[in-house]
């Protein structure tokens, strides 16, 4: 009778686990590895080769760590500010910082076109005040802006978590010991947010390097990152077994951004993995 | 001077979150068809988006999928957060992490990887003369899976913290396991499956990469919609409904925000 009762507990979910997450995985495996008749082949890998294509996968890798990095040394000070508010004061103000979330998300990075543009508003308030002009639209420098912008809140909110987790015991305890509040910061907060902080970082590094959207509004047409080649391959090109393939060899950096965190996030429990 | 110095940077990241959305709320008086040109303030957007078809099949489409998607989500995030309870620890971690593929994954990639299925799937099928037509069914699939993880996340620490013996103790007073069930544990996990629920439906109301993959031709949300009009120029309206939306969702906020401050943050951050 128990038994019963659990397969149709466990049956709904796991079935759909297996027909919708890990089969499709598969599929892109098996176009990636065969040509159009069915056939093994590696070209659908080779193919990352071209000069266009390796310059694409460079720019997303480099953008992506930059804005990771800018994130980070962004979103750390103003976790530990917020952290240090009183306990009224941080639900409001946390709130604030996820508020925007809920404009749309493509009409967001489209905004910065208007702020940006030669003549847009950032452009004219700069000349208002007779400071030199930013041209930076349809440059990489406006798809690395576009990136901190979006992924910013993905990276503040585990920081914050982890840092919201510290006993303030250990704290006093280390200051009743004796440290000043740099090594306070550096022995005792620093190591205990790490999780905080590995978690911010995958779930910033890994939308930013496979982004299409901020590249395509930000970038104009002329900044193409990987993930726009692989788009194209899918939506235009129609050639589903290159743009597997393609996408085989970018799950390779999200598998390793994915093992550091595993790595990382083993001794203390599935919490930090939640934003 | 570290208070004031906090207090600039704070202010500074304010502006750097909230200038895209006062253009964006500003474009939406906008009288003028295009966002190069400022031609005055005007209601008008807000008043002809509602005679547009086209963006309110697109709202439609996208408010439906989102109650659906959150809807079925919760209801399979729920039972598999009960079972992976049940499970020994071993099971339960390969389960756990196979089910949040899709949040750590890039979407790009669960995208395709769907589209993918739902093509190898239609020429399974057309053997025998079916079909598969992309459209509101895929990406209802679509969000559904990527979906899932959210709620299990949100209902499992609540699963957790559970007494069991209220549970044990419902049925040695005679009620049955279902009523048992209804009455003691659901009582206990609602927040989590409320926040779950919300969580889900949000991020299914945003989502454009999945959507973009798995939707066919013909078939919008307001996300697709907008990055196909963005070529030929944003139609103000957009700006409008995107605002009114926007505002609404603030004002929901308000009134149940209050009184569930603990909640909050899990009710809104994704």
């Amino acid at each position: 009778m128990k038994k019963k009762w659990r397969i149709w507990l466990d049956g709904p979910y796991l079935i759909w686990t297996a027909a919708f997450i890990i089969i499709p995985l598969l599929m892109i495996v098996y176009f990636g590895l065969t040509d159009k008749t069915g056939a093994f082949t590696w070209s659908n890998i080779l193919q990352m080769g071209t000069p266009e294509r390796l310059k694409a996968l460079f720019l997303s890798l480099l953008l992506s760590l930059i804005a990771t990095a800018i994130c980070l040394l962004m979103a750390y000070p103003l976790a530990l500010i917020l952290n240090n508010m009183k306990a009224g004061a941080t639900g409001f103000i946390t709130t604030i910082f996820i508020i925007p979330m809920w404009m749309n998300s493509l009409l967001r990075i489209l905004a910065w076109q208007t702020l940006l543009e030669r003549n847009g508003v950032i452009n004219q308030l700069l000349g208002m005040m007779h400071l030199p002009k930013l041209y930076i639209i349809n440059t990489p420098y406006a798809i690395a802006l576009g990136m901190i912008y979006d992924f910013l809140p993905f990276m503040l909110l585990p920081i914050y978590n982890a840092l919201q987790k510290i006993d303030v015991n250990v704290v006093n305890a280390a200051y009743d010991l004796g440290a000043n509040r740099f090594q306070t910061f550096w022995k005792v907060i620093f190591p205990l947010s790490l999780p905080g902080v590995i978690s911010g970082i995958t779930m910033v590094f890994v939308p930013a390097l496979t982004t299409f959207v901020i590249s395509d509004f930000l970038g104009g047409s002329k900044v193409l990152l990987i993930g726009n080649v692989i788009e194209q391959q899918f939506t235009q090109v129609g050639n589903w077994n290159v743009g597997s393939g393609l996408s085989l060899v970018l799950m390779i950096f999200i598998l390793i951004s994915m093992a550091i965190m595993q790595h990382y996030d083993k001794d203390t429990g599935e919490s930090t993995t939640t934003l | 001077m570290r208070k004031i110095l906090s207090r600039i940077y704070l202010v500074f990241i304010f502006i750097l979150l909230y200038a895209p959305i006062a253009v964006l709320i500003i474009l939406s008086f906008n009288n003028s068809r295009t966002r190069a040109k400022w031609g005055g303030w005007t209601l008008s957007w807000y008043a002809s988006m509602f005679r547009d078809d086209v963006i309110m099949a697109a709202l439609g489409n996208t408010l439906l999928i989102a109650v659906l998607s959150a809807l079925i989500a919760t209801i399979l995030g729920l039972m598999a957060s009960i079972s992976l309870l049940a499970m020994k620890r071993k099971n339960r971690n390969i389960v756990l992490s196979l089910l949040n593929i899709p949040m750590l994954n890039a979407e790009i990639v669960t995208g395709i990887s769907l589209m993918l299925i739902f093509i190898a799937f239609g020429q399974f099928l057309s053997r025998w003369g079916y079909m598969i037509e992309f459209g509101f069914g895929t990406v209802l699939i679509g969000h559904i899976t990527f979906n899932i993880p959210y709620t299990v996340l949100s209902i499992m620490p609540k699963l957790r913290q559970i007494n069991i013996s209220t549970y044990e103790a419902a049925l040695d007073l005679g009620a049955s396991r279902w009523l048992a069930f209804r009455k003691v544990i659901i009582p206990d996990i609602m927040p989590g499956v409320l926040s779950g629920f919300m969580l889900a439906f949000t991020l299914s109301l945003d989502d454009f990469v999945i959507t973009h993959f798995t939707k066919g031709p013909g078939f919008d949300t307001l996300s697709t919609k907008i990055y196909t009009e963005v070529r030929k120029g944003i139609k103000p309206e957009m700006y409008a409904l995107s605002t009114l939306l926007f505002v609404s969702v603030l004002i929901l906020l308000l009134i149940f925000g209050r009184g569930r401050k603990k909640q909050q943050g899990a009710l809104i951050i994704p």
